[in-house]
């Protein structure tokens, strides 16, 4: 997400990098294409010349840094903007003292809400609630029964009728009190924000049911209007916070600046896909970083601090490190990567990672993964240790026995040489044959890291230090980040 | 120790996508992964077909609601040169529509270099104009012996199971018989949505279990408008992001099958929300790869948003708007005209 965006920024960064100093001629040429890195993300032409005006301001107010180039200085500084108009601190999500804890969901058609509500009610079900989820779009052909369904799946119980929307809410709403569920999810029907009567029907359920949480939810595909909508929604229903959707489009994501920037409230959940774990909080301050091209570490760390187990994974590190790495340690690794969610989506949080990998990793599905699983299995256990073994009749009996052809076992045993003599070269020091970004990674890896208060293991800055002059690097967002760690909802177990 | 699993982590990580980049260079057809097994096919037959309310709506009108034209654009007083004023109010009207930022340097290089002789408005107007093609068509009607087919593709939420409901209707209202295929078998609740719209148009409706493979559906219901010799068949498809090969390669397979006979492809529109930014471009670029788009139904523009995305689209892609929805009601899906578009999207 914000792919593209980031892309411009690191181009704006090259150019700026290779000058000495900033004059003012200098400020208003990167502060142009800031300005159409922006529109063309979508950012509403308010929300863009606010911004531009804030950092011109953050950047003339100071005084030239020792340590930063004129470039990472005005980098700095759009940075430090965007993490203050994506919301600073994340919104923590509180239960109410008298339960149920009641949501509602309100945006334009086609948005995503009925996906989202059966999303969030997972999501509350992982934070050890029982959620309760209201059908009160009774508009749309179908609704109701696309959120029974969902619903169905995650196991939860979806509560509508057919009578009006209002009356569906309210009577939801004492149902779930009844049965002593703690949040009610309230899905609406899809609305434009011209729409009076129907505005006016979303304010009606609002006041019967008075909601502890409002939330809009925002298609990140979302073109200048995100802002007309986001106002008029908030007018009318006093959001408390906004929910993006289909984050995991190529789209640039602007609308979540623009809707974020005219509501003044927090981007509180995010969706990143068609399948209902695809859902989580959203980090304003990891998203600036991903703006920038600068991946996203701290989250690709919590998501393996949480899945991985470390005594599995150090065993056959140590295997790796030393060039006897087999084919045994690569499924392990494998299955460990996998338990961490989808490649596409991790390969997201990588820094510097190009867009052809990216695209790549977001197309692999299970379906490939198991292949690659099933040629491993159909080996014998010498064969794993010493892959040199496997002639032509085992390789046809491989093929066999996974069910998969000759051809496709000798892709992956010449993968798997290139990837052992690969592993083997970067234990010896340095990292000379990765693929471009990979040193980058390394390098962000000790950051976030070191940021963390993690010890380095001896060696690893030397590893990362070559990498230093190539890489663009933002300081300033360090120490912020430490800070908010306090505030933050800790994510729910993924499965 | 945390930071070496990462780092292990990565590398696997890293390797295990350059793997499969090579791999899908290495094997360009790559076959999406097979479906569950064909469920069985149900078959809605008709029994009458419903009177519908037949109010055809004029664009003009139905954007005119707030359309004083040009308002900032037409109180620009004189001809010739266009001042530098004028121009930022030309800029933000055309990004504000969501034109984007080629499209309008390209205008406004336009208006500085050769002025306007016949105001700014005019000229702005002319300008925009020169992206559409002037004459759209709207194939209804396949080679002998063929069944036409109007395939609906799209990303998730855009309105095509409304479209087609829609566009049923308008087939139903000008003598032609209709058979739906439902195939979004993914989103939950999509064919009871589409069995809806048959309902509710009187059209004949071929539907199957969710999870089952679209292409099927595709087929069983040409094979059913060839049986009973229906005029054509809307073809509906799940809504896919644009960026994922593998769901792009499924959509490919269904258009292939679609235009097998007794089928034929005659028209495939992508369908779009008003709403959608500049990412409506790669959209329609992807899809387009895909499935060899031959128009775009411009949805939800009843709202606050311009659509003007559709501009860049045509300019850069050559891709023509062929309808457009202005409204919720089963007749608000109206054939597009660039003019009064283009009036809609000067108006601020």
């Amino acid at each position: 997400m914000f792919d593209a965006l980031s892309e411009r920024f690191e181009r704006l960064g090259t150019s700026l990098r290779s000058r000495g100093r900033l004059s003012d001629a200098d400020l208003d040429e990167a502060l142009g294409e800031v300005r159409s890195a922006l529109l063309e993300a979508d950012v509403e032409l308010g929300v863009v010349r606010a911004f531009l005006e804030a950092v011109r301001v953050r950047v003339s107010g100071e005084t030239l840094s020792q340590s930063l180039t004129p470039g990472q200085q005005v980098i700095k500084a759009v940075h430090e903007q965007l993490v203050e108009v994506l919301g600073g601190s994340p919104l923590k999500v509180t239960y109410a003292s008298r339960p149920p804890t009641v949501i509602l969901l309100a945006g334009l058609q086609g948005a995503g809400k009925t996906t989202t509500a059966a999303k969030l009610a997972q999501w509350f079900k992982q934070q050890g609630r029982q959620p309760y989820l209201i059908a009160a779009d009774l508009q749309r052909p179908a609704a109701v029964e696309q959120l029974r369904v969902l619903a169905g799946q995650i196991g939860v119980d979806v509560f509508s009728e057919a009578t009006d929307p209002v009356e569906v809410a309210r009577k939801g709403v004492r149902e779930a009190e009844r049965l002593g569920r703690d949040v009610v999810i309230i899905d609406t029907a899809g609305r434009l924000a011209i729409d009076e009567a129907l505005m006016r029907e979303v304010r009606s359920i609002s006041d019967a049911t008075s909601p502890h949480y409002t939330f809009l939810v925002i298609d990140a595909v979302t073109g200048q209007d995100a802002v007309l909508t986001a106002r008029s929604f908030h007018e009318t229903l006093a959001l408390t916070g906004i929910i993006v959707t289909k984050l995991d489009y190529d789209a640039r994501g602007g609308a979540v600046l623009s809707a974020r920037g005219v509501v003044g409230r927090p981007v509180v959940f995010a969706s990143t896909g068609e399948k209902l774990a695809d859902f989580d909080l959203f980090h304003p301050d990891r998203m600036a970083s991903r703006i920038l091209g600068m991946g996203d570490m701290l989250s690709l760390i919590e998501q393996a601090e949480r899945t991985m187990d470390p005594s599995v994974v150090a065993e056959s590190a140590g295997r790796m490190m030393s060039g006897t790495f087999t084919l045994d340690d690569f499924m392990t690794q494998l299955n460990q990567v996998r338990k961490m969610g989808s490649l596409g989506g991790l390969m997201r949080l990588v820094p510097g990672v190009t867009k052809e990998m990216r695209n790549a990793a977001s197309n692999v599905d299970d379906g490939e993964l198991n292949k690659i699983e099933a040629i491993v299995r159909s080996m014998t256990p010498r064969e794993r240790r010493e892959p040199s073994i496997i002639d032509g009749s085992r390789r046809t009996r491989i093929a066999k026995g996974s069910g998969t052809t000759v051809n496709a076992v000798n892709q992956l045993l010449k993968q798997f040489g290139e990837m052992r003599k690969m592993m083997k070269q970067m234990s010896g020091g340095g990292m000379p044959n990765l693929p471009g970004g990979m040193g980058r990674m390394a390098q962000a890896a000790a950051k976030a890291s070191a940021r963390r208060g993690g010890e380095l293991p001896p060696g690893f800055e030397a590893l990362g230090a070559g990498m230093n002059a190539a890489a663009p690097v933002v300081r300033g967002g360090g120490g912020k980040n430490k800070k908010k760690k306090g505030g933050r909802v800790t994510p729910p177990k993924q499965r | 120790m945390t930071i070496v699993i990462i780092v292990i982590a990565l590398v696997v990580l890293a390797a295990l996508t350059l793997i499969v980049v090579r791999r899908r260079r290495n094997s360009a057809a790559l076959v999406s992964a097979p479906r569950a097994a064909m469920p069985e096919v149900l078959v809605h037959e008709v029994a009458e077909r419903p009177q519908l309310l037949d109010d055809v709506p004029v664009l003009e009108q139905r954007l005119g609601a707030s359309r004083s034209i040009f308002d900032r654009v037409r109180s620009m007083v004189g001809a010739g040169t266009v001042s530098a004023e004028q121009l930022d109010v030309v800029e933000e009207v055309l990004l504000r529509s969501d034109v984007g930022v080629a499209t309008t340097t390209a205008v406004l290089d336009d208006l500085r270099a050769n002025g306007a002789p016949e105001g700014v408005a005019h000229a702005v107007r002319t300008a925009l104009l020169g992206a559409f093609a002037p004459e759209r068509e709207v194939t209804t009607v396949a080679e002998p012996g063929r069944v036409p087919v109007w395939l609906f593709v799209g990303v998730n939420g855009v309105g095509k199971t409304t479209t087609i409901g829609k566009l049923a209707k308008r087939h139903i209202d000008q003598g032609r018989s209709v058979v739906l295929a439902a195939g979004d078998t993914f989103r939950a609740a999509a064919s009871e949505q589409l069995q809806q719209w048959a309902d509710r148009t009187g059209a004949d409706i071929v539907r199957a279990a969710e999870g089952a493979d679209p292409g099927s559906v595709v087929h069983d219901a040409l094979g059913r408008a060839a049986a009973r010799g229906a005029d054509i068949v809307l073809a509906d498809t799940a809504g896919r992001r644009a960026n994922s090969t593998n769901l792009l390669d499924e959509l490919s397979k269904i258009r292939r099958v679609a235009d097998r006979a007794p089928g034929q492809v005659v028209e495939t529109f992508m369908v779009l929300d008003a709403t959608t930014g500049q990412n409506a471009l790669s959209q329609a670029r992807e899809f387009h790869a895909a499935a060899n788009v031959t128009g775009i139904v411009l949805t939800k523009l009843d709202g606050t948003a311009r659509g003007g995305i559709v501009v860049a689209i045509e300019r850069e892609l050559g891709i023509p708007v062929k309808f457009v929805g202005v409204g919720e009601g089963v007749g608000d899906l109206i054939i597009f005209e660039p003019r009064a578009f283009v009036d809609s999207l000067l108006d601020t």
